[in-house]
C-alpha cells in the first residue's frame, strides 16, 4: 500500500524533526518537561495534526496518517526519556557534588553526641544480681525501709536487749515508744514479711537500702544497699545452701570462680556461715553471711520448723559495684557528681 | 581478741606451724584477722659489753662507747643514750643489720669519726612501745649472742581473732585451744598447773545478797607473797597480748584471765578478809582503779568488804582504788565470780567503762572455771615468787542463778535433715566429746550435755552447728534444691525497669542523694515539714530528718553539679519517702522525681508524655491546683480523678534563688507506688480502618484563662466516634489576637467507620466543633 505524501505527511515529518531537535537541545530536566508539554500538549503540532485528521476523506489514508501520528508521539516520548535519563544523571551528580558533608563534623554535633543517661552503679549492680537470681529460679521481694523493732530484731531471734543487737549500729526513729521504730539495719526483716505474706515454697531475693549509724569513709556509708536471699521449702539442707551459693558464684562471677563457707554467727541463722568467693587467680573475696534459717525465725514468720526448712544469705551490693568498676572511695558513688556518673554507660 | 601461739602450744599438742594453725582457726569459725610474728631474733644484733666511754668535746649530746662483742675486736659506737655505764652488757646492732623498723645500720660518722654499729633500746628491738635509754642486760650475760636469748624471749606468733558474738569461751586461750585440739584430734592439756604444797585451810566468809546478779562467787586465799616485777616471760606475753605489765600479782591475774577467760581480782587479804555482794544504793560512790570517782546506780552490783559493807569493786567491771594491792601486801584474797551478763553490760555502758573483765562477763563466763583460775594464778606467781602458797578451803558460794550444764538430745536423722549429709552417730559423739559436750548414743539419739563454758548452746540446732563446724563445712558437699518456683520479676518490678530505661533514653542521669535531710531543707524548697519523722540518734544534726520528698536532695545534687561547671544536668531518682502517718510505721512510698537544669515546663511535659506512653498510663493536668514550691503559673498537678499522683512544671524561681541555682529548672514528681502498681490490661488489636481519613484545621482564639486542654476535650467530644487524632499544631500570641488571649490551631483527623466521609458530614462535624469550642470559651478565629 502506497500513497503519495500529502502535506499532512510533510507537516508530520517536519514536526517530528523539529521536536527531536528541541528535545536534544533541552539543557535541563525542567526545559525538557517544557519542550515535551509544548510538543505533545493540546496546542502542540501533533495535537494540531490529530485534530486535522478528520479532514482527510479517505478512510485508509486517515487510518495510515493516524498511525503515523501515534508513532511520531512514541518516538518523541522515547527520545525524551532517553535524554531525561542523561540529564538527571548529570543533575544528581551536580547535587551530590554540591552537598558534601564533613561526616566527622556531624558526628561531633551536639545532637549526635547527646548521650543516654546513666543508671546509678548500685542500680546497675542490683539489676544484674536480680537477673542472675531470676535465672536460678528466684523471685524479687521488697519491704519498707523504716521498720519496727519486731521485724528488724525481735523476729530475727533477737529479743529486746539481746546482746547481738550491738552487731548493728542502729539509727532509731523518734516515736511514742522509744526504740520501737528503726531504719532497717539490714534487708533481713523482709525475710519475715515474705514468710508472713507468701505461701511457701519461697525462693526470693530482697535487694534494698539499709542504714547504719556509721561515719562515712572510703569503705562505709550510713546509707547503703544489700541483697538478701531466702529459700523456704521442704527438706532444704545446708548442702543446698552451699550449692546455691556455688551456682550463684558461677553465674554471676564466671565459671572460673568457686565459693566456700566458713563457720560464723548470726542470731537468725544456725548453722551460720560467711561465704567467700575464690577468684581464678586463687585470691579470695569475703562476700557475705548466710546460714540455715533459725527455727525461732521460721516460727516468727508463721511457719512450722518441723514442716519447713530453709536458708538465707545476704551481702552488700555497693561493694560489688565498687569492685567491678574499680571505685576506690565509696563516697564517690554517692556524690551524684556528673563527672563520675557519666563514665559508666 | 589476741591469742599467742606459745600459750596454745602449752595447752595442746597442735602443729606448731602458724600457717597451719591459722587455716584451722578460720575453718573453725575463729577468723584470723591478722597474724604477727613477734620476738623473732634480729640477725646482726648481739650482746656486747661497754669497755669504756668517752665524751667528745664538740659533741655534748652523744657519748663514744668502746664495746666488746665477744669476738676480741673493740668496736667504736656513738650513742645518744645516757643510762649506761662501763661494764654494762647492752644489745649491739652490728654493721649491715636491718632493724625491725626498716632502718639499715651503716657506717655513719659524727665529727669525722665513724660509728661501727648502734646500741639498742627496747623500742628499737621491737620489744616494747616505749623505753628510756638502752636495754641494759644482766652483767653476767654471754657476749656475742642474741639479746632475745639472754632475756628468754621466745619467738612467738600473735593471732588477732575476729570472734563472733556467740563464742564467749574463745575470749580465753583455753577455748581456742579446745577447738584446735578437737580439730587436730589431740588431747587438750589445758594450762600448766604447779601450785606446790598447799597451805593450811583458810576460808574467807562470803555473802551474796544480789543472788540474781551473781551466780557464783569464790575466794581463794594465797599467802607468802612478795610484790615485785614479773619475770620477763610473763611481761612479754602480756605485752604481745596488748596489756601492760604492772607487778607480778596483777600480771598473774591478767594472764590467767587471758588464758582461762576467768576474770579475777586479787585483794590484799590484810585489808579485805570477808566479802558481801550487793546492789549499790543511790548516792553511793566508788573510786575505780582508773582514779575516777563514780556515782553509783541502784542497779550497779558491788563487791563489798564484809566488815563495814563498803564497796571494794564495781562487780565485773573494775576494782576499787583503795583495795589495790601494795608493796607491803603479803597475803591475797583471789576472787573469781560468775555475774549475770546483761547487768554487767548495762553497768559498763552506764559508766562508759568497758574493761577486759566486763567484756568477758557480758558475753558469759564459765562458773566452774574458778578453781583452775586460782591454781593457774598461783602457778604463774610462783615463777617470780616461789613462796606463794595456795591454801585449801577456798570459799565458793553458788546461787540458784548459777548456770548449769544443759542436757540436749539430737537425732542422727535430724543432723542429716539439717546438713544434707549423713554423719554417723559415732562420729557425732566423738566430735562432741572432743569439745567437752559429754555425749553418748542410744539408738538414733545422741544425748549430750552442754558444758557451762558454752552459754551460746542450749538446743538441738546449736548441737548440730557444733557437729557441722567440726565435721568441716567444706566436707558437707554442695547440692541445689529443686525449686518449684518460677523466677521472674513482678509486673511492678518490670514496669520500674521499663521506666528506668525510658529515663536514661531521655538522657537523664540517675542520682542517689542521701534520704536524710537537715531541718529546714524541706521548707526551703517550699514543702511542709509538718509530717516529717526525726532520727532519735542522728550522726549529725544535718542528717536528722527523713525525707518526705525527693526534691531537696535532687536540687542539692543539681546545684552541686552547677557549681562544678556542669550547668545543664538532668537528674532523676527513684526512691522512698517517709512521711509520718497515724500508724506505727510511716506512710512510706516510692517516688520518681526528675529535675533538669535549664529545662522548662515543656521539658517536664515531654518527659511525662514519654513515661505515660511507655507505661500505658495517663493522668489529667490540673493547673488550677498550684503545687507548693513550684512556679505558680507554669506548673500543674497530675491527677487521676481526685487522687493527686504527681506534679509537673518548673521549680519556683524564688526557691531556685534561695538554693543558688541559676536558670530555670524543670521538675516532674510522680508517686510510683500508685503508678507502677496497676497493671494495664494487654491492648486488644483493632482492625485498621482502610477508608480515607479527612483533616479539618480549626483555629480558635481563647483567653489565657481557658486551658487548651479544655478546648481539646470539647473538640474530642464533638467529633466523637469519628475522631482519629487531634493535634495542637500552632499557638500564636500577638498582632490580630486580643491581649491575654491566644490563637490555638487544631488539626482534627476523622474517619468514618463504614465508608468515606461525605462533605456534608464534614461540614456538620465542623459546625459541631465550633459550637463546642465556643461553649468551652473559645471563638473561631476569623
Amino acid at each position: 500500500m502506497s500513497t503519495t505524501p500529502t502535506s499532512e505527511h510533510q507537516q508530520l515529518a517536519a514536526a517530528l524533526t523539529e521536536g527531536l531537535a528541541l528535545i536534544a537541545a533541552s539543557g535541563s530536566s525542567e526545559d525538557l518537561r517544557g519542550v515535551m508539554s509544548s510538543l505533545t500538549g493540546k496546542k502542540g503540532p501533533i495535537a494540531a495534526l490529530k485534530s486535522s485528521l478528520g479532514k482527510v476523506a479517505d478512510i485508509e489514508a486517515r487510518k495510515e496518517l493516524g498511525q503515523l501520528v501515534n508513532e511520531a508521539l512514541v518516538t518523541l516520548q522515547q527520545a525524551s526519556e532517553a535524554h531525561s535519563r542523561t540529564l538527571r544523571a548529570g543533575e544528581f551528580a551536580a547535587q551530590i557534588a554540591s552537598e558534601r558533608l564533613d561526616i566527622s563534623e556531624v558526628a561531633m554535633s551536639a545532637q549526635a553526641t547527646r548521650r543516654r543517661g546513666r543508671m546509678h552503679l548500685v542500680t546497675q549492680a542490683t539489676e544484674r544480681l536480680e537477673d542472675v537470681f531470676i535465672g536460678l529460679g528466684f523471685q524479687i521481694a521488697e519491704g519498707p525501709e523504716v521498720e519496727t523493732d519486731f521485724y528488724n530484731f525481735e523476729a530475727l531471734n533477737m529479743p529486746p536487749s539481746h546482746p547481738a543487737r550491738s552487731m548493728w549500729d542502729t539509727l532509731f526513729i523518734e516515736s511514742d515508744v522509744e526504740g520501737s521504730v528503726v531504719l532497717r539495719t539490714h534487708t533481713s526483716p523482709v525475710q519475715i514479711r515474705v514468710m508472713q505474706d507468701w505461701p511457701p515454697p519461697i525462693y526470693a531475693v530482697m535487694p534494698g537500702r539499709v542504714f547504719r549509724k556509721e561515719t562515712p569513709d572510703a569503705t562505709h556509708m550510713p546509707v547503703f544497699h544489700q541483697i538478701e536471699g531466702l529459700v523456704i521449702d521442704r527438706g532444704i539442707t545446708f548442702a543446698d545452701l552451699a550449692g546455691t551459693i556455688e551456682s550463684f558464684t558461677k553465674a554471676f562471677f564466671g565459671e572460673g570462680f568457686t565459693s566456700r563457707l566458713r563457720p560464723s554467727y548470726f542470731p537468725f541463722t544456725e548453722p551460720s556461715a560467711e561465704f567467700d568467693i575464690r577468684r581464678p587467680d586463687g585470691s579470695w573475696i569475703e562476700l557475705g553471711g548466710c546460714g540455715m534459717v533459725h527455727p525461732h525465725v521460721l516460727r516468727a514468720g508463721g511457719l512450722d520448723p518441723d514442716e519447713w526448712s530453709g536458708f538465707a544469705f545476704g551481702f552488700g551490693i555497693d561493694r560489688m559495684a565498687k569492685e567491678r568498676h574499680g571505685v576506690d572511695d565509696i563516697r564517690d558513688m554517692y556524690s551524684d557528681d556528673i563527672r563520675f556518673t557519666e563514665q559508666f554507660s | 581478741m589476741k591469742v599467742l601461739l606459745s600459750i596454745l602450744l602449752e595447752m595442746a599438742d597442735i602443729p606448731s606451724d602458724p600457717e597451719v594453725v591459722a587455716v584451722a582457726l578460720t575453718s573453725l569459725g575463729l577468723a584470723v584477722e591478722e597474724m604477727d610474728i613477734v620476738g623473732a631474733p634480729i640477725p646482726g644484733v648481739v650482746t656486747a659489753r661497754i669497755n669504756r666511754m668517752e665524751k667528745h668535746p664538740d659533741a655534748a649530746k652523744v657519748t663514744r662507747c668502746f664495746v666488746d662483742a665477744g669476738d676480741g675486736e673493740e668496736r667504736h659506737v656513738w650513742c645518744g643514750a645516757t643510762n649506761m655505764q662501763p661494764g654494762d652488757v647492752v644489745p649491739l646492732a652490728t654493721l649491715g643489720t636491718k632493724m625491725p623498723n626498716g632502718m639499715d645500720i651503716a657506717r655513719r660518722g659524727i665529727l669525722g669519726i665513724d660509728s661501727e654499729g648502734m646500741l639498742c633500746s627496747e623500742v628499737e628491738l621491737g620489744l616494747s612501745e616505749e623505753s628510756s635509754g638502752l636495754l641494759i642486760l644482766p652483767k653476767d650475760s654471754p657476749l656475742g649472742v642474741s639479746p632475745f636469748e639472754v632475756l628468754g624471749i621466745e619467738h612467738d606468733v600473735v593471732f588477732d581473732l575476729d570472734l563472733t558474738r556467740n563464742r564467749a569461751d574463745c575470749w580465753g586461750h583455753l577455748g581456742v585451744a579446745r577447738d584446735l585440739a578437737a580439730h587436730f584430734a589431740v588431747p587438750l592439756k589445758g594450762p600448766r598447773i604447779d601450785v606446790g604444797a598447799r597451805g593450811a585451810e583458810k576460808s574467807l566468809p562470803v555473802v551474796i545478797d544480789a543472788q540474781e546478779n551473781c551466780g557464783s562467787f569464790s575466794i581463794s586465799y594465797v599467802s607468802g607473797i612478795t610484790v615485785g616485777p614479773s619475770p620477763r616471760s610473763v611481761a612479754s606475753r602480756l605485752a604481745h597480748l596488748g596489756m601492760r605489765s604492772i607487778n607480778n600479782v596483777v600480771d598473774a591475774s591478767n594472764l590467767v584471765m587471758l588464758e582461762t577467760n576467768q576474770p579475777n581480782h586479787a585483794y590484799d587479804a590484810a585489808v579485805v578478809s570477808s566479802f558481801r555482794v550487793r546492789l549499790a544504793t543511790a548516792g553511793e560512790k566508788l573510786t575505780t582503779l582508773d582514779g575516777q570517782e563514780r556515782a553509783l546506780h541502784p542497779e550497779d552490783l558491788l563487791i563489798c568488804n564484809g566488815v563495814d559493807n563498803s564497796g571494794v569493786g564495781l562487780a565485773g567491771v573494775m576494782g576499787d582504788q583503795h583495795s589495790e594491792i601494795t608493796d607491803v601486801t603479803t597475803t591475797l584474797a583471789v576472787e573469781s565470780a560468775w555475774f549475770s551478763p546483761d547487768p554487767i553490760r548495762f553497768a559498763a555502758i552506764r559508766h562508759g567503762l568497758r574493761s577486759e573483765a566486763s567484756v568477758r562477763f557480758e558475753r558469759g563466763t564459765d562458773p566452774n572455771a574458778w578453781e583452775l583460775a586460782a591454781e593457774r594464778f598461783v602457778t604463774i606467781l610462783r615463777e617470780s615468787c616461789p613462796t606463794a602458797t595456795l591454801h585449801t578451803g577456798a570459799t565458793i558460794v553458788r546461787t540458784p542463778h548459777c548456770p548449769q550444764p544443759i542436757p540436749v538430745d539430737v537425732s542422727v536423722d535430724s543432723v542429716e535433715r539439717k546438713l544434707g549429709i549423713r554423719i554417723e552417730a559415732d562420729r557425732i559423739v566423738s566430735i562432741l566429746n572432743a569439745i567437752g559436750f559429754s555425749a553418748s548414743v542410744k539408738g538414733d539419739i545422741v544425748s549430750s550435755v552442754v558444758p557451762t563454758w558454752r552459754p551460746d548452746c542450749s538446743e538441738s540446732v546449736d548441737i548440730i552447728e557444733e557437729v557441722a563446724r567440726h565435721f568441716g563445712y567444706d566436707n558437707i558437699g554442695k547440692t541445689v534444691p529443686n525449686s518449684t518456683v518460677h523466677g521472674r520479676l513482678s509486673s511492678m518490678q518490670q514496669r520500674r525497669r521499663t521506666l528506668r530505661r525510658v529515663l536514661v533514653g531521655l538522657g537523664l542521669d540517675e542520682a542517689m542523694p542521701s534520704p536524710f535531710l537537715a531541718p529546714g531543707d524541706l521548707s526551703r524548697v517550699g514543702l511542709s515539714e509538718d509530717s516529717v519523722l526525726r532520727i532519735a540518734n542522728p550522726l549529725v544534726a544535718d542528717e536528722s530528718i527523713l525525707r518526705t520528698s525527693l526534691r531537696p536532695g535532687l536540687l542539692r545534687s543539681l546545684r552541686y553539679n552547677q557549681s562544678h561547671r556542669a550547668p545543664r544536668v538532668g537528674l532523676w531518682e527513684i526512691g522512698h519517702v517517709y512521711p509520718k502517718s497515724d500508724a506505727q510505721l510511716p506512710d512510706e512510698s516510692e517516688q520518681l522525681a526528675i529535675v533538669v537544669a535549664g529545662g522548662d515546663a515543656e521539658t517536664a511535659l515531654t518527659q511525662w508524655n514519654a513515661i505515660c506512653d511507655a507505661l500505658s498510663v495517663g493522668t489529667q493536668l490540673d493547673q488550677s491546683r498550684v503545687p507548693s514550691g513550684l512556679h505558680a503559673t507554669r506548673s500543674a498537678t497530675l491527677a487521676r480523678g481526685k487522687q493527686v499522683v504527681g506534679v509537673v512544671g518548673e521549680v519556683d524561681p524564688m526557691v531556685l534563688h534561695e538554693l543558688g541555682i541559676e536558670g530555670r529548672v524543670s521538675i516532674l514528681e510522680v508517686n510510683l507506688s500508685i503508678l507502677l502498681n496497676e497493671e494495664p490490661k494487654p491492648v486488644q488489636a483493632k482492625d485498621i480502618n482502610r477508608f480515607p481519613s479527612s483533616d479539618i484545621d480549626l483555629a480558635f482564639v481563647a483567653p489565657d484563662s481557658v486551658p487548651a486542654v479544655n478546648i481539646q476535650r470539647a473538640l474530642r467530644q464533638a467529633v466523637a466516634k469519628r475522631l482519629v487524632s487531634i493535634e495542637l499544631f500552632d499557638v500564636y500570641r500577638g498582632k490580630g489576637v486580643a491581649e491575654d488571649s491566644r490563637s490555638l490551631a487544631f488539626r482534627i483527623r476523622m474517619q468514618e467507620a463504614g465508608g468515606t466521609l461525605t462533605d456534608s458530614v464534614l461540614a456538620e462535624v465542623q459546625q459541631a466543633c465550633i459550637a463546642a469550642a465556643q461553649k468551652a470559651g473559645a471563638a473561631l478565629r476569623s
